[in-house]
């Protein structure tokens, strides 16, 4: 068993109000993300998880049973933080011992269960080094076997990949992935990056600004973004909004532009909306009978691919494109919707309307 | 006109009009900087100078005028007055020896109770933090002096004229605050993540602190005490106020004693001042040292 819950946590630090009644379920065994900009209180929201905050409000139910008062050693489970917090002054094999040493383990299962995991984590000649003399890949790896060198309730995960560099990133990201499927326990992991977040969770959940934006899995999340804020967030390049309204059977736009309206919109004519479409929803290659018209406003090359830049009167589209398109800025050309993978949100709450429709 | 990479790169003609800012005062600056600091260094050393001369001197030498700088005899009989008396033990040595038990106990006590203030100051949300470290602090805005008399007719009250303990009592309340004040800027130095991690490996809280953050203070609570200790061995209104037999006082009242009366042995004075001065010399030395350390300690991947 491994199920973490939180309901209602409140943090305030001073005036921030770090948590704002975050509310969480994380199934057990789940890789379960939470995703957010920095400062959006994904880790006060493990700290807290963790016991190693005190909260104004909320509680934390750990397998079912109230945890919220309980000491940090009581709650059986164990924490990759984002700056490792290796003990300085002690070898990684002692760093990776701790939790056994703490519940007074004999030295023959430590260093049984010690090896155990340098093996899994490919570190056992680094061992007898002390935290300064590994590099932040290595100071990585000790810091997640002395999490994994128990089997406690759920494992938290704090930004662990953060301070690494992007290939080591994206190495660390397959092998994580590896070994959650291989334990099969409950994962809790903050992130700030969505690519994470959309590779390796069954579950995110997108917070901001202390109060959960959306909980789903990661095409739930980017497909049928809950609003206009998670919609920016979660995907990259980020969506382009269009601000317009409906009129009978079109949309149209502030710019003055018009769409055929989609079919699942139950917007009433006049109310001001945002028209939201991702990247590789939009082509200025095929010609289709919805279709925008703009200028080139400037191309990046991604190797894979390449974003167009589309100005639509004031506004810039972003554009997925075959990394052989050319053009020159200030070109006209035509830009052609995919209206059913579009989205539309209410301009003044931001809430999708796309759900009912679809 | 062209300039490839190398040539950019180069720092040799550069060095040639553009010469480093601190040289433009010419070299009359630093001649004056050096004859200034020599005779402050003169005025500030020469007591020292003449107390260690004193202290070697005959008798005849040191009521010698003119003062004999270079050729006077040296002997050591001053200092064996210091610690020997006709009588046995001299009154001065145990005066050193109470500056000992005193200095040092009052500097384990501020130790033993502001280390841990420093922590707590440092980790937990406390309510109005900063009044309380402010409320704290001013307790050292008053110089001794003022304090004195209060704390005098205080004593006389409770029975602690007189005592050691009175005096152990009253060094450890002005170093406490120190002690907190210090000690609070090496814990903020040390990452409460090492605590967090140790409290999840399933330590608690004061487990935590004993076994990694501890450790780590080690250096900052070596400067600090020896600050402290620096403090209570020379502490001299208090002790020449609160105690007044040869059995109780400390050294700094009991030197001061020696002057007075019809003759004053300055020998004796002398080797006396040497005596006393020497462990201070030797802990600032010490600092010195640990400072550095305490200053490195924060060493830490953030």
């Amino acid at each position: 068993m491994g199920t973490v819950a939180v309901h209602g946590l409140c943090k305030s630090f001073g005036k921030v109000q770090a948590l704002d009644g975050v509310t969480l379920d994380v199934p057990d065994g789940s890789f379960f993300v939470v995703l957010g900009p920095s400062g959006a209180g994904k880790t006060t929201t493990l700290r807290a998880i963790a016991g190693l905050e005190k909260l104004d409000a909320g509680s934390v139910h750990l397998d079912g049973r109230d945890a919220t008062g309980d000491a940090p050693a009581a709650r059986d489970l164990a924490m990759v933080f984002q700056s490792y917090a290796l003990y300085p002054r002690h070898t990684a094999y002692e760093n990776i011992a701790s939790p056994l040493r703490a519940r007074r383990c004999s030295s023959s299962e430590i260093a049984a269960a010690v090896e155990q995991m340098s093996s899994l984590l490919h570190i056992e000649r680094l061992l007898q080094r002390r935290p300064a003399q590994l590099s932040g890949g290595e100071m990585q790896r000790v810091a997640l076997a002395r999490a994994l060198v128990r089997r406690p309730r759920a494992f938290l995960m704090d930004e662990p990949l953060t301070n690494l560099d992007l290939k080591l990133r994206v190495e660390m990201r397959t092998e994580l992935t590896r070994i959650h499927r291989s334990l099969g326990a409950t994962f809790v992991y903050v992130t700030n990056d969505q690519v994470e977040a959309l590779s390796m969770a069954d579950q995110v959940a997108v917070l901001k600004e202390g109060k959960v934006q959306q909980v789903g899995t990661p095409t739930e999340v980017y497909e049928r973004p809950a609003n206009q804020w998670v919609a920016g967030f979660v995907g990259s390049p980020p969506i382009s909004l269009l601000a317009c309204h409906a009129e009978g059977d079109r949309l149209v736009g502030a710019e003055g532009w018009t769409l055929p309206r989609p079919r699942w919109t139950t917007a009433e004519d006049g109310r001001p909306l945002l028209l939201g479409l991702r990247a590789e929803d939009l082509s200025v290659e095929q010609r289709g009978d919805a279709s925008l018209s703009g200028e080139l406003y400037g191309l990046e090359p991604l190797g894979d691919r390449t974003v167009v830049d589309v100005r639509v009167g004031t506004e810039i589209l972003k554009v997925k494109a075959r990394p052989t398109v050319t053009g020159t800025p200030g070109e006209r050309l035509h830009v052609t919707v995919d209206l059913d993978r579009a989205h539309l949100f209410d301009a003044g709450t931001g809430l999708s309307l796309s759900e009912a429709g679809r | 006109m062209a300039v490839s990479v190398d040539e950019a790169m180069s720092t040799g003609p550069v060095r040639d009009h553009t010469p480093p800012a601190r040289r433009f005062g010419g070299r009359g600056r630093s001649v004056l900087e050096i004859a200034l600091l020599t005779v402050l260094a003169v005025v500030m050393l020469f007591p020292v100078l003449w107390m260690i001369e004193t202290s070697i001197k005959e008798n005849r030498d040191v009521y010698a005028i003119p003062a004999k700088f270079f050729d006077f005899t040296v002997t050591l009989d001053h200092f064996k007055d210091v610690f020997v008396a006709s009588s046995g033990r001299s009154a001065l040595s145990a005066s050193f020896l109470n500056s000992v038990v005193v200095a040092g106990v009052s500097t384990v006590l501020a130790t033993v109770l502001g280390v841990p203030a420093a922590w707590a100051y440092s980790r937990f949300a406390v309510k109005a933090k900063k009044d309380q470290l402010f409320f704290i602090l001013s307790t050292r805005f008053m110089p001794p002096v003022v304090v004195v008399i209060p704390i005098f007719l205080m004593y006389r009250q409770v029975g602690l004229i007189d005592t050691k303990l009175g005096l152990i009592l009253i060094y450890t309340a002005f170093n406490v605050p120190f002690t907190i004040w210090m000690m609070k800027g090496f814990v903020d130095e040390v990452p409460a993540e090492y605590e967090d991690a140790a409290m999840l490996d399933g330590y608690t809280r004061l487990q935590a602190f004993w076994r990694f953050t501890l450790p780590l203070l080690l250096p900052g609570i070596a400067a600090t005490a020896v600050f402290a200790l620096i403090f209570s061995w020379n502490e001299f209104v208090f002790a020449i106020f609160l105690t007044s037999s040869d059995d109780v006082r400390t050294a700094p009242p009991a030197i001061a004693g020696l002057i007075g009366g019809t003759t004053v042995d300055w020998g004796l004075v002398a080797a006396a001042s040497v005596v006393f001065a020497l462990p201070v010399l030797v802990f600032a030395y010490l600092v010195r040292k640990h400072l550095v350390a305490g200053v490195t300690l924060g060493a830490v991947r953030r």
